[in-house]
């Protein structure tokens, strides 16, 4: 994850602490506390606890009683503290993207013509038009309706590169709180009040509108139950021991309840869904909710366009075919004055190929030239003189405008090339100079780099790429191949991809695509995860329920190691919290039965100094991993591409062995400190 | 430990995986109500079953009908079996002219063989009357482990149905057609069989009540006999346990020689052991039901050994006296340390109760793998079908925390575990101990409860313990020592039965309904491989942990405690 936009903020900056400790204070509210059922119990228990030892009741020394509650207290406070940090940091975010939105300003169209009106930006409505000059800040989400601008989007992607945004295309949406560098345009405003782009970006980053994901749930679930279970095996302590003759205190069973209770991932579990979305916002993605994200990490296909995914959107001529009897030099001549005037950019690159092939002299278009332009209709282009009518365009619109040549061995041999051009993954071109055959210009998509590193690593990661495109099925399977793409739909139309991914879902699959253009919208919409390219329109960008601000849709990689990384981070640590219970139990047990039978002594096998100390040692433990364990649920569990099974084995080796060894070790330490120190 | 003991561990762990898969196609083929070579003659009757109570096999049932199908059998079950006690003394058949039991006892009884339990709070040859011993009893053997095979069928279903659904329900099959196949293609001919091996053996089938006998000393001996053999065949290979005689499995006319015993153990496993591989058939990939096979296996292993171990070694104090060699108290001379270990461990591991030895006599950590056993719940091959249920429940559950940990939405078996599963597996596992542990609190306060154990201190806890142990995971064996037949124990054992089985039957079939209603999954190179051995090392941690962990305090207080006391030298 290298192309961090924004600067990162430390977790442990003072500017963070201090009000997460205050937080965690503020945060005791039973009303805010009990949305954590686990902590709710914790807190609880060191609620009866103080009440006990205000009342007297409580159990050995009072400085054994005062520390004992002391360390309950902080087991809350800690789960508290790592909720707060986590929101700390989305809303220092929060806090900059605010600033771009405090005063914004609109210049309000009235009417048809340039007369406009100064509102608040906050009073703007759907479907309202405003004018935004050179200089101005964007004052809603909006669509462009006339005009044609350069924008500066640092204020929400970080970059401070312009780009272009204008009306009709794929380019036309513009988000508030941006800048216009250069001319005017018109745009009319898609987003009511408080609805738009910046304020749902600050919401979901600050915390505020976080909706627990469906595996959120059900681990919430999962932790509930085992604290039922906990409480169970706890409470019926008391009535095995009156059978042995004895009694537990209750501030025992309450050490031994807290203990056993899953509160080291209970009191992380909401720290790691806001640091989740934080990462992803901080990677310049705005994913609409939660879901979403927990959706990419598993996904199982992934759409792409080919255009400007794949391949860096554009086609360049890599070479002249000239047909028997014509030169290559007569040919680049002929192609060489055909795109002067064609400003795309696969017309710049014939340009630029025939100088560079046949030296093709720089000369401009005669004066009395006539462009012709490319139409949908005829498919061709070229230039008209009063000597020369030059065309070139696709093969069979080419060879329609002879159709008395259609029987020829020329056209036979114009048909051939151009087939083998598109086998070979290429477009071909035809060109025709007064009605004379000329030959084939190859025209071919030139990859991006490195994308076939990426998609191997989309395959190691279990997910099937699929390219779409317009191309014939020739050209396809050549650039998919080339590419390393495992699948490819050829000659799309917008049902197909639609068609494509019903499919795909019907068979169990969950589809990820990325788009940009009004026509994948629907796409976008059906998809699981859609991901909209923030260049896009803003169709594309409401049908999806991702937007990439850099509009880079090879980041679905990024996006997919986020979502597996929320996923695993909650996994390992839930079992790092349950496997800790092996170690508590061999502190606590002996700790609490001894007295009732001295032979379990034996089981006190880390050798604990004494049953208070034990059982002090086992809290404390309980209670520090929490912020020990903080920087990992912010920053995640390292998510590597490599198969499910040997990441499982990675992880339980880690967790899951490492959480029965390390408390033992933690708290025969903490046990030495306790003694050492006097505290018992 | 003896090489001899040892062969006929590994022996038996042999035939265990020779027999899983052809019993595993004959449980497929019920399931599926395919044809088997029974039809013929077996085919029409079971048609007239349907027409008689207007049942129409082919259609599927809800998770709800299903559940509600199941209970009111159950419930009237319970009634009859009640009634027909209770009125023993007025109905025919009832030679010896039996009494009608106490309303408790006869309440504990009903519940009790209805449940698949079969804890017996009576001596069978001197309180049941030969019309109950048959028509309530002994059909009971049958239903109840029919029950408990079609609740392993609708669970099947659900996982490995694609989208069966009406009205947003999952369809996971029809409760009447299941136990009807299932008693008449299963059960029947598999104890007829079964029986007929074990007369072979010289386990007695005769409908004569008693015989006289002088003995050489000259005194007058009443021995009883009865129709020994055929319900002795249902009580094993049903995982059911109740025994015609009191000794149960210890007794010679139940287990008469080395081979009916090594033959009684390998019936407890057959069914359940078969259900696995049916499991991974029906889902479409046997490997599926060979993992849990094996992780069921590894715990089986664990706690055989354990308890071999355990038996083998002694106790210290005997040696001391110059008492040489194994724990002997309270086990049969014919079957020895081994044998009687391996009945212990498999008879817990399963459901089943029967006995072939005294599990209060085995030494403290010898009894404690019988008893760590059902608290896990019985998932080790288990109960016929509760003992799949069973683990699934637990399968879910771990599967729920790989799948997290390797950063994919949890699925098992192209099904995805979400909320509601957990939700309802979390429910199921926590009934377990809930029941026991609280019930047994109950019991260590009580005057009434007090007065139960024959011992003291953590042995007479651990009596307690067993008991509520056994009747919760429908297992009804005893730790003996503990006097049960009174109205305490009688009703808090009965109420502890039926809550140990239905309170986990029913969120384990809306599951099987949640899951029926899901789309298929197809496994993803993302997806975690369910059929390797690292998921049955994480089972089997799980297991261990979850279910270890919940029962740790109870146990230390028990059998640990107990253990440290023998090596002390002190005798409880």
């Amino acid at each position: 994850m290298s192309r961090h936009a924004q600067p990162q903020i430390s977790v442990f900056s003072r500017a963070l602490l201090v009000p997460a400790i205050g937080q965690a204070v503020v945060k005791l509210d039973p009303r805010q506390l009990c949305r954590n059922p686990v902590m709710f119990t914790t807190g609880i228990v060191a609620l009866l606890l103080t009440i006990l030892l205000v009342l007297g009741q409580g159990f050995g020394s009072l400085g054994f009683q005062i520390q004992l509650v002391l360390w309950l207290w902080l087991t809350v406070l800690f789960g508290n503290f790592a909720e707060a940090l986590a929101e700390g940091r989305g809303k220092a975010q929060a806090a900059s993207l605010r600033g771009a939105k405090a005063e914004l300003w609109a210049k309000k169209l009235l009417g048809a013509g340039n007369a406009s009106e100064k509102v608040q930006a906050e009073r703007l409505r759907a479907g309202d038009l405003v004018l935004v000059e050179t200089g101005d800040l964007i004052p809603a989400d909006g669509e462009v309706v006339e005009g044609v601008a350069s924008v500066n989007e640092a204020a929400i992607t970080g970059e401070s590169a312009p780009v272009i945004r204008e009306a009709g295309g794929d380019r036309s949406a513009v988000t508030a709180g941006t800048r216009v560098i250069s001319d005017s345009i018109r745009v009319r405003i898609t987003q009511e009040p408080g609805m738009g782009f910046l304020d749902r970006m600050i919401a979901l980053i600050e915390g505020a509108e976080r909706q627990k994901t469906p595996n959120e749930i059900a681990l919430t679930i999962l932790l509930v139950g085992l604290t039922i279970i906990f409480l169970i095996a706890v409470a019926t302590v008391p009535g095995f021991a009156s059978y042995a003759g004895g009694e537990v205190p209750v501030p025992l069973l309450a050490a031994l309840l807290i203990t056993l209770i899953p509160t080291t991932i209970a009191a992380l579990l909401s720290a790691i869904g806001i640091a989740g979305m934080d990462r992803l916002v901080r990677f310049n993605v705005l994913a609409k909710s939660g879901r979403a994200v927990e959706a990419a990490g598993d996904v199982d296909v992934l759409l792409l366009d080919k255009t400007g995914t794949v391949t860096i959107g554009d086609r360049h001529a890599t070479e002249f075919r000239p047909l028997t009897g014509i030169t290559g030099g007569e040919l680049a001549e002929a192609a060489h004055l055909a795109s002067l005037a064609d400003e795309t950019p696969e017309g710049r690159s014939i340009v630029a190929l025939a100088r560079e092939r046949y030296s093709v002299k720089e000369t401009p278009l005669p004066a009395d030239a006539e462009i012709i332009p490319f139409s949908a209709q005829t498919r061709l282009s070229g230039v008209r003189t009063a000597r020369l009518f030059l065309q070139k365009g696709a093969v069979d619109a080419v060879l329609r405008t002879v159709p008395e040549q259609a029987e020829s061995s020329a056209a036979a041999e114009l048909q051939r090339i151009s087939a083998e051009i598109a086998r070979s993954g290429g477009t071909p071109l035809a060109v025709v100079s007064n009605g004379r055959l000329l030959g084939v210009l190859q025209l071919k998509d030139i990859l991006k780099a490195g994308m076939r590193e990426r998609f191997a690593e989309l395959r190691k990661m279990g997910i099937r790429t699929i390219m779409i495109t317009g191309d014939n099925p020739l050209t396809a399977a050549s650039i998919a191949a080339e590419a390393g793409v495992d699948d490819f739909l050829a000659e799309a139309t917008p049902e197909d991809k639609l068609a494509l991914i019903r499919r795909e879902q019907q068979g169990g699959r969950l589809v990820a695509m990325c788009g940009d253009g009004t026509n994948d919208a629907p796409a976008l919409a059906q998809a699981d995860v859609g991901i909209a390219m923030n260049t896009g329109t803003q169709a594309a960008r409401e049908a999806g329920n991702m937007v990439d601000l850099d509009s880079d849709p090879t980041k679905m990689i990024e996006v997919v190691g986020l979502g597996k990384q929320l996923l695993m981070t909650r996994g390992s640590l839930t079992t790092f919290s349950i496997a800790n219970d092996v170690a508590k139990y061999f502190a606590i047990i002996p700790a609490i039965f001894v007295a009732l039978y001295p032979g379990l002594a034996v089981l006190n096998v880390m050798h604990l100094a004494t049953p208070r100390s034990a059982i002090l040692s086992a809290i404390i433990f309980n209670a520090l991993i929490i912020p020990a364990l903080v920087p990992l649920a912010l920053k995640g569990v390292r998510y590597r591409p490599v198969g499910a099974g040997e990441l499982l084995r990675r992880n339980l080796a880690v967790y899951g062995l490492g959480g029965i060894v390390a408390p033992f070790a933690g708290i025969k330490l903490i046990d030495l400190a306790v003694g050492g120190l006097g505290l018992v | 430990m003896t090489a001899q003991g040892w062969t006929l561990i590994i022996v038996f762990t042999a035939l265990v995986i020779a027999i899983t898969k052809p019993m595993g196609m004959w449980l497929f083929r019920v399931m599926e109500g395919g044809r088997t070579w029974l039809h013929p003659v077996l085919g029409p009757v079971e048609r007239g079953f349907y027409r008689i109570a207007g049942v129409d096999p082919d259609k599927d049932q809800s998770w709800k009908d299903y559940a509600v199908a199941m209970l009111l059998f159950s419930v009237a079950g319970i009634v009859v079996t009640y009634a027909l006690q209770r009125l023993q003394y007025y109905l025919p058949l009832n030679p010896q002219g039996f009494a009608g039991p106490a309303p408790h006892l006869a309440f504990n009884t009903a519940v009790s063989f209805v449940t698949n339990t079969n804890w017996q709070s009576y001596s069978g040859e001197s309180t049941m009357s030969n019309l109950t011993q048959m028509a309530a009893l002994a059909t009971h053997n049958f239903l109840s482990a029919a029950t408990g095979i079609a609740l392993a069928f609708a669970l099947i279903r659900g996982f490995a149905r694609r989208e069966a659904a009406k009205n947003g329900m999952g369809l996971i099959g029809n409760f009447w057609a299941d136990i009807t196949r299932i008693t008449l293609y299963l059960l029947l001919p598999y104890s007829a069989v079964f029986a007929l091996v074990l007369i072979a053996g010289g386990v007695p089938q005769t409908l004569a009540g008693s015989v006289a006998a002088t003995t050489l000393e000259g005194a007058k001996q009443v021995i009883a006999l009865g129709p020994v053999a055929s319900q002795e065949a249902i009580k094993m290979l049903g995982t059911n346990g109740g025994g015609f005689f009191n000794a149960n499995s210890a007794h010679p006319f139940e287990n008469p020689s080395a081979w009916t015993d090594f033959l009684q153990i390998l019936s407890i496993f057959s069914i359940g052991a078969g259900l696995t591989w049916c499991f991974g058939k029906a889902v479409g990939n046997v490997k599926q039901g060979w993992a849990i096979f094996s992780a069921m296996l590894v715990l089986f292993l664990i706690g055989v050994t354990l308890c071999y171990w355990q038996e083998a070694a002694g106790n210290p104090n005997l040696h001391a006296l110059g008492v040489a060699g194994g724990n002997m108290e309270g086990k049969e001379v014919r079957f020895g340390v081994a044998a009687s270990a391996l009945f212990a461990t498999v008879t817990t591991d399963a459901s089943c109760g029967a006995v072939n030895a005294m599990h209060d006599s085995f030494t403290a950590l010898g009894g404690m793998v019988p008893l760590v056993n059902i608290q896990l719940g019985e998932i080790i091959f288990g109960g016929v079908g509760s003992g799949l249920y069973g683990f699934l429940l637990f399968a879910i559950l771990a599967i729920f925390i790989a799948g997290l940990m390797v950063g994919r939405s949890p699925e098992y078996v192209g099904k995805k575990i979400e909320a509601r599963e957990v939700k309802l597996a979390v429910l199921g596992i926590a009934v377990l101990p809930l029941v026991i542990l609280g019930f047994s609190a109950i019991a260590s306060v009580t005057q009434a409860g007090l007065a139960g154990p024959l011992n003291h201190g953590a042995h007479g806890f651990s009596e307690i313990l067993y008991a509520f142990t056994s009747v919760v995971g429908n297992n009804g064996s005893a730790f003996a020592g503990l006097t049960a037949a009174t109205p305490f124990y009688d009703g808090l054992l009965g109420a502890a039965m039926f809550f140990g089985r239905f309170f986990v039957i029913i969120p384990m079939l809306a599951i099987a309904g949640s899951l029926a209603a899901k789309r298929y999954t197809p496994e993803g190179a993302g997806s975690f491989p369910t059929t390797g051995l690292l998921w049955i090392g994480l089972l089997v941690g799980v297991i261990l942990i979850v279910g270890g962990l919940t029962f740790l305090p109870s146990l230390v207080l028990g059998p640990v405690a107990d253990h440290f006391a023998m090596v002390h030298g002190q005798l409880s």
